[in-house]
């Protein structure tokens, strides 16, 4: 009897854009080694190539839709599509934190290098097919991430920031995890293959054991999802973080979260959908609705951001609800949509943050209309975005998952959706009122209390320090970009398309 | 050729936005580019009308539709970017170009603070106006009908009156309300009449495909309350007035005369041929809604000291009238309904221009009681007024009267209780806006009031407005024959001929 053993198959073309993560993760790490004027510079650019260079092999890869791993793993169009917007929104932070008073306290490599791997957790999460893949995707993009929110070593928030996520991610962690080992229990097998077999053999709603394992699984991506009622930590977390770091986690994490959670609920356990439409629903409903009322009232941009982000989440949940094609489709649209309007917003939020002493209040937009116009518009564009008025994306991306709603026969959550929108139309006028119709505050240029008076706050003097270009590149760019999608939607829309049919067939 | 006429006004909101020059002076020119835009799209519109094949006979074409594009603009959502014109929107969108470059003219004669952006966002109002009124697809007819929310949140928050940020937030709370249930419906409507697995928004097909009655009947209450709003019609009527008070001239001159039609507009184009088993079903509640608005409008007209409000709530009435008009479900009422759209947005636009001048001689106020005296010392003035005020009030020879004639007609033969009591409505009409005119121009001269007449200007903005009023007054056939065979292909046939 000849045991011939097999080494697996690797297939190194499909895992190239997670192999040129971990690469640059090294790299950068060792450059940040080097002390010199340049070191952030170079630290900052090897981090850029590294995201550029796996962008370009996720393009590559486009259309491949092949299994990874022995199946632990798939580099379909799906995860492929979403890691571009992971790989975006990394590239926005890392420029974003270029000249950041908070995050320069971290040796120069570190923060880079943490982003990266975050990353690559990110782009492990999208692709798993498999419950120990996905747990080690969700752990990877996490714990660099409870480092960057307490990066800012001289501000309390930003350690309490960062000790809070430690404990309600952990907390999320293991609730995910306690979740999966009974999945495997009630299925026997982790892999999304046989675990869909299973429940579509039997059901979920006769076997105690697989309902409390799905239902623990699903309050675990909820939380990191920050899917309503498990929302609680996102304000905190996101106020306290330095800005970057939340713009980072507001979209990558919520677009990492929402791959695995398309993926566990439209593949794995999509042959009991039935059972399970009605108590997602509710998720979404309930985060449409706490969402929408917390941000109402809300004076710090980041909280009102974290907020107005709970309730989106609650939308795109609608989109993983119907469990159709459209569905997926329009939650990938919303997606990346949520990427570009997000970003748009944060920087604004970043660049007042860096010339006023006003932090993130909402006072510290007030009347950029007149004097800050390249800063105005953006943040217009993107709260009217959000908002869902035409002639963004924003439109675009609701009226997609309005239809995938009525379509999947949950018409009355796609009405839930729209009262949604009204509701939020209080808090997303509120910002654009403050910047349009209010006189402006006197620019103050001081040095910054909130950043604990770094002396990098300001390289280039206190009045060029107001303008910091590539902040304002960031947000126009962005911003352009909603309104250039919400004309011209269809290349976003035949990504998506491809997303959807690599699941679905 | 449409999406010329479309995104003109865009492109000259953009030019005069980049325009150069600084301070004051670029402002001005700012004004004059976007005037010159607004003339030519104007121009084009003429164009238009002396183009329409007015389809005399009636065996032209099955749809009516002229000069349409079609494009499939989002294939993946069903939406196709499909305009066309047809006797409905014909005069809707002469009466914006006309409107807007009134407006604009008056605009373009006045300082303001950040020009650049006023002109850039009236200019987008335009467009997005004219979009509403030429899409012929029910996703785009959507997206420009929200779109038109976005300047006007910021034309009356930005450059308003006192209270302007909480008139323009109330504003556009109410109206996006009504639009997002609006959206909704419109992708219901999308998707459940898709037909093999093809979603399409494009109306013709949706006429094709009408969906059951039970759904028509959800969906239809959601529009009837989009198109309410925008009008405003009684119940909902409460962002009215803040927001007409707030509002500075040119934008309400458009506001009014423009923007409320579009709800009126949207009944005839959307609401009658996509579901019209609901709007059977529903006709008696627009009926009593039309008739309550009108009554409501009428008493709080007479009561009111601030001229702009008499106007703002003589609004309310007059689109009583025209709700009252299409939901007679009759092509006589639908006919003077579109006659009375166009009469009152031409009267409505001097009226606002005139109550502007005279609020300026007034001391900036335009409460009736510090007004008066003006007929003798400005008799230009006085006598400009006083042929909008007749029209207003539907003097027999107006072009009001013609279409008022012609709404109640059809109302009396669909129901003639609602007839006897809109009746009335013409009554108020007449005792409201006659005591506006008195009260402004022959009560004595108000202390601190300065009476000097109108200048040029002014005169260039309100004279050819003044000569449009006089020129339907003589020929109302004008509009009745290029609408009437577009009203017979418009509105279903089992609405207009089985009752």
């Amino acid at each position: 009897m000849t045991a011939a053993l097999h080494a697996p198959h690797i297939d190194y073309a499909g895992l190239s854009p997670l192999l040129a993560l971990s690469g640059g993760v090294c790299v950068t790490l060792l450059l940040g080694l080097a002390r010199g004027p340049g070191t952030r510079m170079l630290v900052t650019a090897s981090a850029l190539l590294t995201l550029a260079a796996a962008t370009t092999l996720a393009a590559w890869q486009f259309g491949e839709n092949k299994s990874l791993v022995e199946g632990a793993l798939r580099a379909d169009d799906l995860a492929l599509s979403l890691d571009f917007v992971f790989y975006a929104a990394a590239a926005c932070a890392l420029i974003l934190s270029l000249r950041d008073p908070g995050t320069s306290h971290a040796s120069l490599g570190d923060y880079s290098a943490l982003l990266l791997t975050s990353v690559t957790g990110m782009t492990v999460l999208a692709g798993a097919t498999n419950l120990v893949t996905l747990f080690l995707g969700i752990e990877l993009l996490s714990i660099p991430l409870y480092v960057m929110c307490a990066v800012d070593l001289h501000r309390r928030t930003s350690l309490e920031s960062g000790l809070k996520y430690l404990v309600i991610g952990s907390v999320g962690s293991a609730t995910l995890l306690y979740g999966l080992a009974f999945i495997y229990g009630a299925t026997g097998s982790t892999d999304f293959g046989p675990i869909a077999h299973a429940v579509g053999r039997s059901g979920i709603a006769h076997d105690p054991l697989l309902l409390t394992g799905i239902a623990l699984a699903a309050a675990g991506l909820a939380f990191k999802a920050s899917v309503a009622p498990f929302h609680q930590w996102t304000p905190d977390v996101y106020q306290g973080a330095p800005t970057p770091v939340t713009a980072f986690m507001a979209v990558a994490t919520k677009a990492a979260a929402f791959a695995i959670i398309l993926r566990f609920f439209d593949v794995a356990i999509h042959p009991a959908k039935g059972d399970w439409d009605v108590a997602l629903a509710a998720l979404a409903v309930a985060s449409i609705a706490i969402g929408n009322i917390g941000a109402i009232g809300q004076d710090s941009m980041k909280r009102l951001l974290a907020y107005s982000g709970v309730a989106q989440a609650g939308y795109m949940l609608a989109g993983v609800v119907v469990g159709t094609s459209l569905g997926l489709k329009s939650v990938v649209f919303y997606l990346f949509v949520y990427l570009l309007m997000n970003v748009a917003a944060f920087a604004v939020v970043i660049a007042r943050e860096r010339e006023t002493v006003l932090g993130d209040d909402i006072e510290a937009v007030r009347g950029i209309g007149a004097s800050r116009p390249a800063l105005a518009w953006p943040l217009t564009i993107s709260m009217l975005a959000l908002a869902g008025f035409p002639g963004t994306a924003g439109f675009i991306g609701k009226f997609f998952l309005i239809e995938a709603t009525v379509q999947g026969d949950f018409t009355w959550l796609g009405v839930v959706i729209v009262i949604g929108s009204m509701l939020s139309l209080a808090y997303y006028l509120r910002v654009v009122a403050a910047v349009w119709m209010q006189p402006g505050a006197e620019p103050v240029r001081a040095t910054p209390v909130m950043a604990g008076g770094s002396a990098e706050a300001s390289p280039t003097g206190p009045r060029a320090g107001g303008v910091q270009l590539e902040v304002v590149a960031i947000a126009v760019i962005a911003a352009a970009a909603v309104v250039a999608f919400g004309i011209i939607p269809s290349p976003l829309l035949d990504v998506a398309s491809d997303a959807a049919r690599a699941v679905f067939g | 050729m449409l999406s010329i006429l479309i995104f003109l006004p865009l492109a000259g909101g953009i030019a005069a936005a980049l325009w150069p020059g600084s301070g004051e002076h670029g402002g001005r020119r700012a004004g004059y580019v976007s005037l010159l835009f607004a003339m030519t799209t104007l121009g084009f519109a003429i164009g238009l009308i002396l183009d329409f094949d007015a389809g005399f006979g009636g065996i032209s074409n099955v749809t009516g539709l002229q000069h349409v594009t079609d494009v499939n603009w989002i294939p993946q959502l069903g939406i196709h970017y499909k305009i066309g014109v047809d006797g409905l929107s014909l005069f809707m969108i002469a009466l914006t170009t006309l409107l807007w470059a009134g407006a604009t003219a008056w605009s373009s004669f006045r300082e303001w603070p950040k020009a650049r952006n006023y002109y850039l966002m009236l200019a987008l109002g335009e467009t997005a106006v004219l979009g509403a009124f030429c899409a012929q697809d029910l996703a785009l007819f959507v997206l420009f009908f929200d779109l038109m929310l976005v300047p006007f949140y910021f034309l009356i928050g930005i450059w308003g009156g006192e209270r302007r940020v909480e008139a323009t937030t109330k504003f556009v709370i109410y109206t996006l309300v009504g639009s997002f249930l609006m959206l909704a419906g419109a992708v219901a409507t999308g998707i459940l009449s898709a037909h093999g697995g093809h979603v399409s928004f494009v109306l013709s097909d949706l006429r094709a495909h009408p969906l059951s009655k039970g759904t028509q009947e959800w969906i239809f209450l959601f529009f009837a309350a989009a198109f309410l709003v925008k009008m405003p019609a009684f119940p909902l009527h409460g962002w009215l007035p803040d927001a007409y008070r707030a509002a500075p001239t040119p934008v309400l001159v458009v506001l009014s005369g423009v923007l409320s039609k579009v709800g009126a507009y949207g009944f005839l184009r959307i609401a009658l041929p996509i579901y019209p088993d609901a709007a059977v079903q529903f006709q008696e509640l627009l009926l009593v809604i039309a008739l309550v608005s009108i009554l409501y409008g009428s008493v709080m007209a007479f009561s009111q000291n601030s001229a702009t409000l008499v106007v703002a709530y003589s609004s309310i009435a007059q689109l009583g009238f025209i709700t009252l008009g299409i939901f007679s479900l009759r092509p006589e009422g639908a006919q003077g309904a579109i006659l009375q759209m166009v009469n009152h947005g031409l009267v409505v636009a001097p009226l606002f221009f005139i109550i502007a001048l005279l609020a300026a001689r007034a001391g900036g106020t335009d409460d009736l009681r510090r007004m008066g005296g003006l007929a003798f010392r400005a008799p230009v003035l006085a006598a400009l007024f006083l042929i909008v005020a007749l029209a207003t009030l539907a003097m027999p020879g107006s072009a009001n009267f013609a279409a008022e004639f012609l709404i109640l007609n059809g109302v009396l033969k669909a129901k003639i209780v609602y007839a006897i009591v809109a009746g009335a409505g013409v009554v108020f009409a007449a005792v409201y806006m006659i005591r506006l005119f008195q009260r402004s121009m022959h009560n004595p001269l108000a202390r601190g009031a300065e009476s000097r007449d109108m200048t040029l200007t002014d005169g260039v903005v309100l004279v050819p407005v003044v000569l449009v009023i006089l020129a339907l007054a003589l020929y109302p056939q004008f509009v009745l024959h290029r609408s009437q065979n577009a009203i017979n292909t418009s509105l279903p046939r089992e609405i207009l001929i089985i009752r």
